[in-house]
């Protein structure tokens, strides 16, 4: 179908078709910035030093809201908590199923992949629905249900983000694994070790980046998940409100400067983290992936 | 004894090693010559039939708990440590002392002409730089057998021949009991008391 003398397109074709999408991300994040830099020239009084100008930016005034300092605050706290979280289950479930030493670990591979794939509004209203029933509706000394102290409180927020962001920490985990040869700890277990000792003294180290990849990866979930804290979590302004959520509510009150300017505050922190994810990236995998 | 791995399956197996003799294991490739230095290693069950060391049956027993030296054919040095916390490591689980480690360490890399790697990493050894310290790994602990999975392969001839006679003096220097596989008939007829055909 393709002559030898096509070859010379090869690059330029694919380089092409490739180079529509980065365009495209480019043009979003370009777009937002713009937009910022355009508001703040308009809104900014004539004659007004670029000091001033710099104080009247949404990016600041906005961060004198008392509303998004507590979405940053929790944001920050809740994707912690999730990503630790993720990364204690994410170890051992990865490890077993990279060794296939789980009980019907073709079923629970399938069965962990489930939150990546399922729209994460149903996350969100399948979690809620758990909730309603036993042990959840257990009553506490104090008179409240168990339930109650989790759904549309700040528990749920990181309840609904582990929830995503562990089955992406488990699948880097199970990748960190598979490229770690058996024959380690096997040799481990052979100079005196116990299981436990293998893994926690040979198997752990060995796995190093991996886990620092995975712990970002599921912080960088953690801050995009939106959908399911909507509806586990609510929108509760300084209760459930983390960036994702204020973006939302800064749009349906009409205050898009606002909107935008967290919406930069996010992107900021997802180059950030992708920027530590490409880091352990090329040190888990050496150059083959950073090249 | 019944050895298997997967779908593989060897039946009928009987040996007897004499203590402190060296046995060479030879055969074809997939014969399950490996497969046998596991099962014997213990990070293997045997499908069938008893293994004795000495008149204790270890069977069952964990591979921690059969004093068993095995060096795999990549050695598996622990890339994250040194090569001194390398061959220290069966011995910190032993829980020996700081200075019963570093005398044990020094004689053993000397033996095996090591001295001078113990500071330096796995990443940057030469092949048979790596056999050397895998093997005083599994050496360091002084282990009722030693179990070594073609420890000469992939090496230049000139390392070869270097390993070679290493292991030879070893029967002399530190006497103890070898099972080795391997393909090549020369290196049975040098190192092995006895040749055995899989």
């Amino acid at each position: 179908m393709f002559h030898k003398g096509t070859d010379r397109f090869y690059l330029p074709v694919l380089v092409s078709i490739a180079s529509v999408y980065v365009g495209l991300i480019v043009l979003l994040l370009g777009a937002d910035v713009f937009y910022m830099i355009d508001s703040a020239l308009k809104s900014a009084e004539q004659g007004a030093s670029w000091l001033e100008t710099l104080k009247q930016h949404p990016i600041v005034t906005s961060l004198a809201k008392e509303e998004i300092r507590y979405a940053i605050q929790l944001t920050l706290f809740s994707c912690t908590a999730s990503a630790l979280l993720a990364v204690i289950v994410g170890v051992p479930a990865g490890y077993l199923l990279s060794r296939k030493q789980m009980p019907f670990w073709r079923v629970a591979d399938v069965l962990m992949d489930i939150p990546i794939v399922l729209p994460p509004l149903v996350i969100g209203l399948s979690l809620l629905i758990l909730f309603q029933y036993w042990p959840f509706t257990i009553e506490l000394p104090g008179g409240k249900r168990l339930n109650t102290l989790i759904v549309y409180q700040v528990p749920a927020v990181i309840l609904a983000q582990f929830t995503v962001a562990t089955a992406f920490s488990v699948r880097t985990m199970k990748v960190a694994f598979d490229k770690l040869s058996p024959r380690c700890e096997q040799v481990a277990l052979t100079l005196g070790c116990s299981r436990f000792q293998s893994f926690f003294r040979v198997v752990l180290p060995e796995v190093c980046n991996g886990i620092f990849s995975a712990g970002t990866i599921a912080w960088a979930r953690s801050l995009g998940e939106f959908g399911p804290l909507l509806i586990f979590a609510g929108a509760t302004r300084r209760k459930t409100e983390v960036l994702s959520t204020t973006v939302f509510l800064e749009l349906s009150i009409g205050n898009l400067s606002a909107a935008v300017a967290v919406s930069l505050y996010m992107v900021a922190a997802a180059v950030v983290t992708l920027l530590c994810i490409r880091h352990w990236e090329t040190k888990m995998y050496g150059n083959e992936h950073s090249s | 004894m019944t050895i298997g791995s997967g779908a593989f399956r060897r039946e009928h197996l009987s040996l007897d090693v004499p203590a402190g003799s060296y046995c060479v294991i030879m055969g074809k490739t997939g014969c399950g010559k490996t497969t046998f230095l596991e099962t014997v290693c213990g990070l293997k069950s045997p499908l069938a039939g008893t293994l004795f060391i000495g008149d204790c049956d270890l069977t069952t027993a964990p591979p921690r708990e059969r004093n068993i030296g095995y060096v795999p054919q990549d050695a598996s040095l622990f890339k994250t440590m040194s090569v001194f916390a390398n061959i220290a490591f069966p011995l910190s689980i032993r829980k020996y002392s700081r200075e019963a480690i570093q005398e044990r360490v020094s004689t053993i890399a000397e033996k095996m002409e090591i001295k001078q790697l113990l500071q330096r990493t796995p990443h940057g050894l030469s092949g048979g730089e790596t056999k050397r310290v895998a093997l005083a790994r599994a050496l360091v602990f002084e282990p009722h057998i030693l179990c070594l999975d073609e420890p000469l392969s992939a090496l230049d001839a000139v390392t070869h021949s270097a390993i070679c006679s290493l292991l030879v003096n070893l029967k002399t220097s530190l006497p103890t009991t070898a099972i080795i596989v391997t393909h090549n008939l020369t290196e049975a007829k040098q190192l092995g008391d006895s040749i055995i055909q899989f």
